[in-house]
């Protein structure tokens, strides 16, 4: 049986009302997204545009802050490349540990659910309490990594890690992958490899398909979607670190360490250049939007879906 | 010996030579495979364990070198000692207080409007939709200078609403998204029989979808209070008195004092104490709602 006053052909009232209950309870929303997300977006654009130290007006000066950002700003290429290396080795190296992790606890071990929380914490770690505990764990002088590494390797003179500008970065990258692996993308992945219908594994096996063949041929390709979904997700993550750096290296030493985040940060908030800061954020918004386009593009030459017709 | 290589190659591309049967073979594979995966588990927990013990020591056994593992002599008094040098009692209620609300706050008004998404037909739905969904990428940076300015304008900086007030006008493009997958899943047969009844689209609401979706509600509730509690930028931005601290900005707030004292007093012991004490309710609430949680990380990467 049909119901008419929700199909398409309902009496015109009927839908006039759905459509008012609809807008009236979407309304909250509509006036969030006005006032924390539109609104604010337009003012900073505008403010991009202008000089501004919050007690004195804005003050229009067209695009010098650009111009300035890319010609004058000595921290603006260095912040902003040192940004996107911690992204391009972060996102691979703990896309492929999150996906080994979920593959190995995918083989029907005893205790799974148990491995899986023991991967899973540090993911919980709060940023702060991580940031907290790795610059301990990271102490050049008596932490246990060095000790470790000390005793183990011979390593001499041991890494100076959060101390050293050659070492502060590789620390970070080691205590993001620490939360990532076993992270969010990790449970992703293994739900992706439940999903891959056993059918698909029996075809192959009839073909005479080994483990390796299996894999090549059958998981990785269903599981693209999956791998493009975390890997999305992961390079917008890590482009915005912020709390990690500000916490255990405030950007240095010898702002080894000076993300793009802590540079916007700085020069909004401790600078109180409103208008430059803004410059900065619209700038870094244009990327990660051009780069989301760009890996959504390429998506349609790796990325397989099944049930799409190709 | 090539031509063995080749036949087997035939029905098998495992070329592993055959000094094990298959069986045995089998058997090293999963022994190697829980060496690994059990390895790895005490990796992963290794911090976690030192950072405990850590915890428990006194700071000149904490400087000691060769490092120790189990404190000689475990001071529990460590973790009070943390209340007695910085309010981290009120920094704790404080947390607990915007995340608490937050999510409260969060949850239902995303409900109201995911409700909205996924039930009702009106002119611009879909890209009304798009536009939410856009707005998970935008960085934080973007909005934050003009809120700032904003609610300095209104008398907010220092206070607790720019915390608040905002979650409950919506709870953001994720909340929203993860419940109105989770609405979508519910078949539109009990609404139009409940309407039959006469029950009007809260009544609905309340009565028919709410109780329906409670293990969606509560993974929303869960992930949200998890990343309030996590939040660092916009409390550090917005709040200044260190009695309105949140533990995330608290912390950092000891750790600077704490490098800047002079070099004769440590508490680095301390540190690592109110960092335990900051991530237990966490960990609490993941082995709590275990369930909920990774169904809703699930959810949201694969209908995605």
């Amino acid at each position: 049986m049909s119901i008419r006053a929700l199909s398409p052909r309902a009496p015109l009232a009927l839908r006039h009302r759905e459509a008012i209950a609809g807008y009236l309870l979407l309304s909250p929303w509509i006036i969030g997204l006005i006032a924390f997300i539109a609104g604010p977006m337009v003012t900073s654009g505008y403010l991009s545009f202008t000089r501004y130290d919050i007690v004195n007006t804005p003050d229009f000066i067209g695009l010098k802050n650009f111009t300035d950002i890319f010609t004058r700003d000595r921290l603006f290429w260095p912040s902003m490349m040192l940004t996107f290396k911690y992204a391009l080795i972060l996102v691979p190296f703990s896309l492929l540990g999150s996906l080994l992790a979920a593959i190995s606890l995918n083989q029907g071990l005893k205790g799974t659910a148990l491995y899986r929380t023991f991967f899973f914490l540090p993911h919980l770690t709060p940023i702060v309490a991580a940031a907290v505990l790795w610059a301990w764990l990271f102490n050049p002088d008596v932490g246990p990594i060095n000790h470790m590494l000390r005793s183990w390797f011979g390593a001499d003179p041991a890494p100076g890690w959060f101390r050293d500008p050659n070492w502060a970065f590789w620390g970070l990258v080691i205590m993001a992958m620490w939360g990532a692996i076993g992270g969010n993308s990790m449970l992703i992945f293994l739900a992706g490899l439940q999903g891959v219908p056993q059918e698909l594994y029996e075809a192959a096996s009839i073909d005479g398909a080994g483990t390796m063949s299996k894999f090549w041929n059958v998981t990785l390709p269903m599981l693209t979607p999956t791998i493009f979904f975390n890997m999305v997700l992961g390079i917008i993550g890590a482009l915005k670190v912020f709390a990690a750096a500000f916490v255990a290296t405030q950007g240095g030493p010898a702002y080894a360490t000076w993300f793009y985040a802590l540079h916007i940060y700085t020069r909004a908030f401790r600078y109180f250049e409103m208008g430059y800061a803004s410059a900065l954020a619209w700038i870094f918004f244009a990327i990660m939007l051009i780069l989301t386009f760009v890996q959504f593009q390429a998506s349609r030459k790796w990325v397989y879906y099944a049930g799409e017709n190709d | 010996m090539a031509g063995e290589t080749l036949t087997r190659r035939d029905t098998s591309s495992v070329s592993v030579p055959t000094f094990f049967s298959a069986r045995t073979r089998r058997l090293i594979g999963r022994a190697i495979l829980y060496v690994v995966v059990l390895g790895s588990s005490f990796v992963f927990m290794l911090p976690f364990i030192y950072t405990v013990l850590s915890s428990l020591k006194t700071p000149s056994e904490l400087f000691m070198y060769p490092p120790t593992w189990i404190p000689t002599s475990p001071q529990p008094q460590n973790y009070l000692q943390v209340f007695e040098k910085v309010a981290f009692g009120t920094w704790l209620w404080n947390s607990f207080y915007v995340a608490i609300v937050g999510t409260l706050g969060g949850v239902m008004s995303a409900a109201i409007v995911a409700y909205s998404f996924a039930r009702f037909r009106y002119p611009g739905r879909n890209v009304l939709f798009m536009i939410t969904l856009s707005t998970m990428m935008l960085p934080v940076e973007v909005t934050l200078i003009p809120l700032y300015l904003m609610f300095s304008r209104m008398g907010w900086l220092d206070t607790f609403y720019p915390l608040i007030v905002p979650s409950f006008f919506g709870g953001g493009a994720f909340l929203i998204f993860l419940l109105r997958q989770f609405f979508m899943t519910i078949p539109k047969d009990l609404d139009e029989a409940a309407r039959i009844d006469g029950a009007g689209y809260l009544r609905i609401f309340w009565q028919i979808l709410m109780p329906l979706s409670i293990p969606a509600l509560a993974t929303a509730a869960i992930l949200t209070f998890m990343g309030r509690w996590d939040a660092f930028l916009e409390p550090f931005i917005f709040i200044n008195s260190t009695s309105k601290f949140t533990v995330a900005i608290g912390i950092r707030y000891f750790q600077a004092v704490q490098s800047n004292a002079d070099a004769s007093e440590h508490n680095e012991h301390l540190l690592m104490a109110a960092s335990v004490m900051m991530t237990a309710p966490i960990i609490l609430l993941f082995f709590a709602a275990q369930r909920y949680f990774v169904r809703g990380i699930v959810m949201t990467g694969i209908k995605g």
